[in-house]
């Protein structure tokens, strides 16, 4: 496209080759580059994740030992409340956003984004969004308490920070929505001449079902939310029984958009794993088609084991079976992901720089996560771990060790192509053991904690589950404050510029465009001219 | 990790670090226990299997121990096998389970049926058929707030301890309807290995057959606002004769509580009464002190409704507020504690109306 427009003769010279920018703030403001966009998503996300995590040490302290010391109540189901929606919608989904604006175009040798200016658009939404939620606690009433699933009719109950947060999810699902028609139609127009779709990267794979799952259920979490404003402030009655409503039907519909969701999170983390693990282990990925047909029937699969949210609110038996029966089939193609990995793994020549230490992480803590989700689909077992903490336990190991642990390899895997530094190798390995230790400090107690019998989203608790809660606590700060490393390590190679000029493939096993035709950094408009790939 | 470690050693030898489900008394406890035990087996071999393979690769095909990579991909057969064994190890997951559940939902033939109502923040029971049929109360929270503020020590069952446990014979099928008041709540005794959730407007049923005598403690299970974490449930399984007794005793006691519709209360008696029945289901919210938790729980000391007219606030008390937290107390409490409890209200710390308030009226307002 560009090099149309770039015409010899055309315009001022600063205005050649879209090197022409407005400087300071402006520039941020009005990019529609898909580099500048990528960064503020990143950073963005890592600001979230950090106010999302003083919410979880705040709630760590109350829980350190039982008696109430440090909030109330109420105040108590804010924090989780809050500490559940600003983690899923503020942090992990606009980082994958943030590494699919990055990389889908250097990795598919495309110039930018399709719709440029949507891209601003839609990241620009979120600030606004995350600006709501943080104003919801100082409404009269504070922020949401109902928990980030906002169950009826309890999310009816709540003053106007509730509102605000409906408000924020309708804004930051539409800031999803265009993302996702964006990344679909960059991924399936602008990809370099000779690469077929079964030629892309894994990670350009994952990102493009994951961006049709964005599409189909982010309306359904609009319409459900839509549903409780309406019966709190236009007299409707959708969840109210004794206007003819049903409370169970909100889950129903949360859940429709919630199981999907939990692969939003998820798939994009597979396609960074899938690019990471290849490239240290210097040898291709084992079986490419099939971890592509895996991906696929994870996301269909999804549309229809919803219910296992709510196999204690009622089912028939037979429904009860199906969900089951359906829920136990996801563990195929997730073996099959696992399996996948190993085989990769297997007789390469493997080096352990930080982005495989993350990678290989993400393996071992993931597949934990894995079996308690297996655990956890057997619907006799479940009706015991409903709602207690071995479900805590379960999606803080898929979606901690899962999604964030991905975010982390890919963030020190591309960052010397991002920035044209590399990153501090010692204190990257420093980041990552510390993380991996605090982080089953952190959680792994939590499963005993919910087999004994401690319901979740409780502010107080019996003597008996004192204990591990202690060790949960201490493990929870020291997670916490291991992320500051981890700040600083993407500060010193970033924003202050330090450390070893990158080469433009630092990684001998990586083979993917950005890597073979791209100089480190890259620059910031690449791939006038689309390579070919034979 | 070695602290991880020394403390899960500590754990097997002390209560306070229990690792598995609570001691299960009911048939289909066991069954999920041990449905549970099983899957961690197959779960611990697998794990060993496949992470075995992973280290066992990570410590031989490093490069720098020399390793050269090799750079086969793809291999139909192996991608059919290990696509087919996790179904196979499934199918053998599923056939216990699939047993357990279909024996879980079996709520048919009762012995005893008894309705338990979630309210923000209590349970009620009603004993609807068999022994006992017509006995009804609520069950509170027993432990005193000054151990939850950590003002006194606290007691050995801190937060799962109530003023009326739910009383059911031993070997007998109980089944337990649920419902609700307000927002969904769920009924959880995990030594039964059952749980339910109770939906407002909607009537749904669990079942357990207790095999052994004794005190049985679990928690609502579903979050439900302010103090989810403090309305515990607790069972007393009893055998059959102490069960009857017990019958016999509550029906004396409620036949001695019901009052004379007409009786005319002193001021006093009424206070009295109101200040007891004021702990157990306002302050809560409304707080001891009667300044609220503004703005959700708003503060009654001095407020238009317990200053002004007696009519709003006797409407406000028995419908409650829909759209707030204020629940309908006209289906919990009888005549006489709503009067007693209005009296209260009207006279307690600076609200001087010196308004007492008959249960006739109260019952004239239902109406």
């Amino acid at each position: 496209m560009s090099a149309v427009i770039d015409t010899p003769g055309h315009g001022h010279a600063d205005q050649d080759d879209h090197a022409y920018h407005p400087s300071g703030l402006m520039r941020w403001v009005t990019t529609t580059n898909h580099k500048d966009i990528g960064t503020m998503y990143l950073w963005f996300s890592f600001t979230m994740l950090l106010i999302g995590g003083v919410l979880a040490l705040t709630i760590r302290s109350e829980l350190f030992e039982p008696g109430m010391q440090i909030v109330n109540p109420e105040f108590f189901n804010q924090l989780t409340t809050m500490h559940g929606i600003i983690m899923v919608f503020g942090a992990i989904m606009p980082a994958f956003v943030g590494f699919a604006n990055w990389q889908i175009p250097l990795m598919i040798g495309a110039p930018d984004m399709a719709f440029a200016r949507m891209n601003n658009w839609s990241f620009w939404l979120l600030p606004v969004a995350a600006s709501l939620l943080v104003i919801s606690f100082f409404v009269p009433g504070g922020a949401p308490a109902a928990g980030w699933t906002l169950y009826a009719p309890l999310s009816t109950q709540m003053g106007p920070g509730m509102d605000l947060g409906i408000f924020a999810l309708h804004i930051m699902g539409a800031s999803s929505i265009m993302g996702s028609i964006n990344i679909i139609t960059t991924i399936l127009n602008m990809r370099a001449p000779g690469m077929t779709l079964m030629k892309m990267p894994m990670f350009v794979w994952t990102w493009l079902i994951t961006a049709y799952l964005l599409i189909a259920v982010m309306p359904v979490l609009a319409g459900a939310i839509t549903m409780v404003l309406a019966d709190r402030h236009f007299g409707t009655s959708f969840f109210n029984a004794a206007g003819g409503g049903d409370p169970v039907m909100f889950q129903h519909i949360f859940w429709f958009f919630g199981h999907p969701e939990v692969y939003i999170m998820i798939l994009p983390a597979f396609g960074i794993i899938s690019q990471v693990i290849p490239a240290f282990a210097r040898k291709p990925l084992f079986g490419y088609a099939s971890m592509v047909y895996a991906t696929s029937s994870i996301a269909i699969l999804s549309f229809i084991v919803w219910a296992h949210h709510m196999f204690t609110v009622v089912m028939p038996t037979a429904g009860l079976l199906f969900f089951m029966y359906a829920t136990m089939l996801i563990a195929v193609p997730t073996g099959v992901k696992v399996f996948n990995w190993l085989a990769t793994m297997w007789k390469g020549s493997m080096t352990f720089e930080t982005p495989m230490l993350f990678a290989v992480g993400f393996l071992f803590v993931f597949t934990m996560g894995g079996f308690t989700g297996l655990m956890l689909a057997i619907m006799p077992v479940d009706v015991q771990l409903q709602d207690t903490y071995y479900v805590v336990a379960h999606f803080h190991y898929v979606l901690v060790a899962g999604s964030l642990f991905a975010i982390f390899a890919g963030t020190y895997f591309w960052i010397p192509k991002w920035t044209g530094r590399m990153y501090d190798e010692t204190l990257g390995k420093w980041h990552f053991w510390l993380s991996l230790v605090f982080f089953n400090i952190t959680f792994f107690p939590m499963h005993f904690l919910g087999l004994a019998g401690m319901p979740r989203r409780i502010p107080d608790y019996a003597a008996q589950f004192t204990g591990f809660n202690e060790i949960a606590t201490i493990g929870a700060f020291g997670f916490g404050l291991s992320q500051l490393l981890f700040l600083y390590i993407v500060l010193k190679c970033g924003p202050l510029g330090k450390g070893e000029k990158a080469p433009a493939r630092p990684w001998e096993g990586a083979d993917t465009l950005e890597w073979t035709h791209l100089p480190s950094p890259a620059p910031y408009h690449s791939f006038h001219d689309q390579p070919e790939v034979k | 990790m070695v602290g991880l470690a020394l403390a899960l050693n500590a754990g097997l030898a002390s209560a306070a670090y229990r690792l598995n489900f609570q001691p299960p008394v009911t048939r289909i406890a066991s069954e999920i226990y041990d449905l549970h035990m099983l899957m961690m087996y197959v779960i611990l071999v697998i794990f060993c299997v496949v992470f075995g393979v992973m280290f066992y690769s990570i410590y031989a095909h490093r490069k720098s121990v020399g390793h050269k990579a090799e750079q086969f991909h793809e291999n139909t057969t192996v991608e059919i096998i290990w696509t087919v064994i996790p179904f196979v190890i499934l199918i053998g997951m599923a056939w216990p389970a699939t047993k357990t559940l279909i024996a879980f939902k079996d709520t048919s033939n009762p012995d005893l049926t008894i309705k338990a109502t979630g309210y923000q923040w209590k349970w009620g029971y009603d004993y609807i058929k068999g022994e006992g049929e017509g006995i009804a109360f609520l069950s509170n929270l027993a432990t005193p707030q000054d151990q939850i503020h950590n003002q006194k020590p606290k007691g050995e069952n801190y937060l799962l301890e109530v003023d009326n446990p739910l009383v059911v014979p031993v070997d007998k099928k109980v089944r337990i309807l649920t419902t609700a008041n307000d927002v969904i709540h769920s009924f959880w005794v995990p030594a039964f290995g059952i749980k339910q959730d109770a939906i407002p407007g909607f009537v749904r049923d669990t079942w357990f057959k207790a095999d052994k005598e004794g005190t049985y403690r679990g928690q609502c299970a579903e979050l439900c606002g302010k103090d989810h974490g403090f309305m515990p449930i607790v069972v007393e399984v009893v055998s059959a004769e102490k069960y009857t007794q017990w019958v016999a005793e509550q029906k004396k006691k409620s036949a001695a509580a019901a009052e004379d519709p007409n009786k005319q209360w002193t001021m006093a008696e009424l206070q009295t009464k109101g200040e007891k029945v004021y702990a157990a289901n306002c302050a809560a919210c409304h707080q001891p002190t009667g300044k609220g938790l503004p703005p959700a729980f708003p503060a009654l000391d001095g407020s238009k409704v317990a200053t002004g007219d007696k009519s709003v606030h006797i409407d406000t008390v028995l419908n409650g507020k829909p759209g707030t937290a204020m629940a309908a107390f006209g289906k919990q409490l009888s005549d006489a504690d709503i009067a007693a409890v209005i009296t209260y209200e009207r006279n307690a710390w600076g609200n001087k109306t010196g308004d007492a308030v008959q249960p006739a009226e109260v019952k004239a307002a239902r109406k």
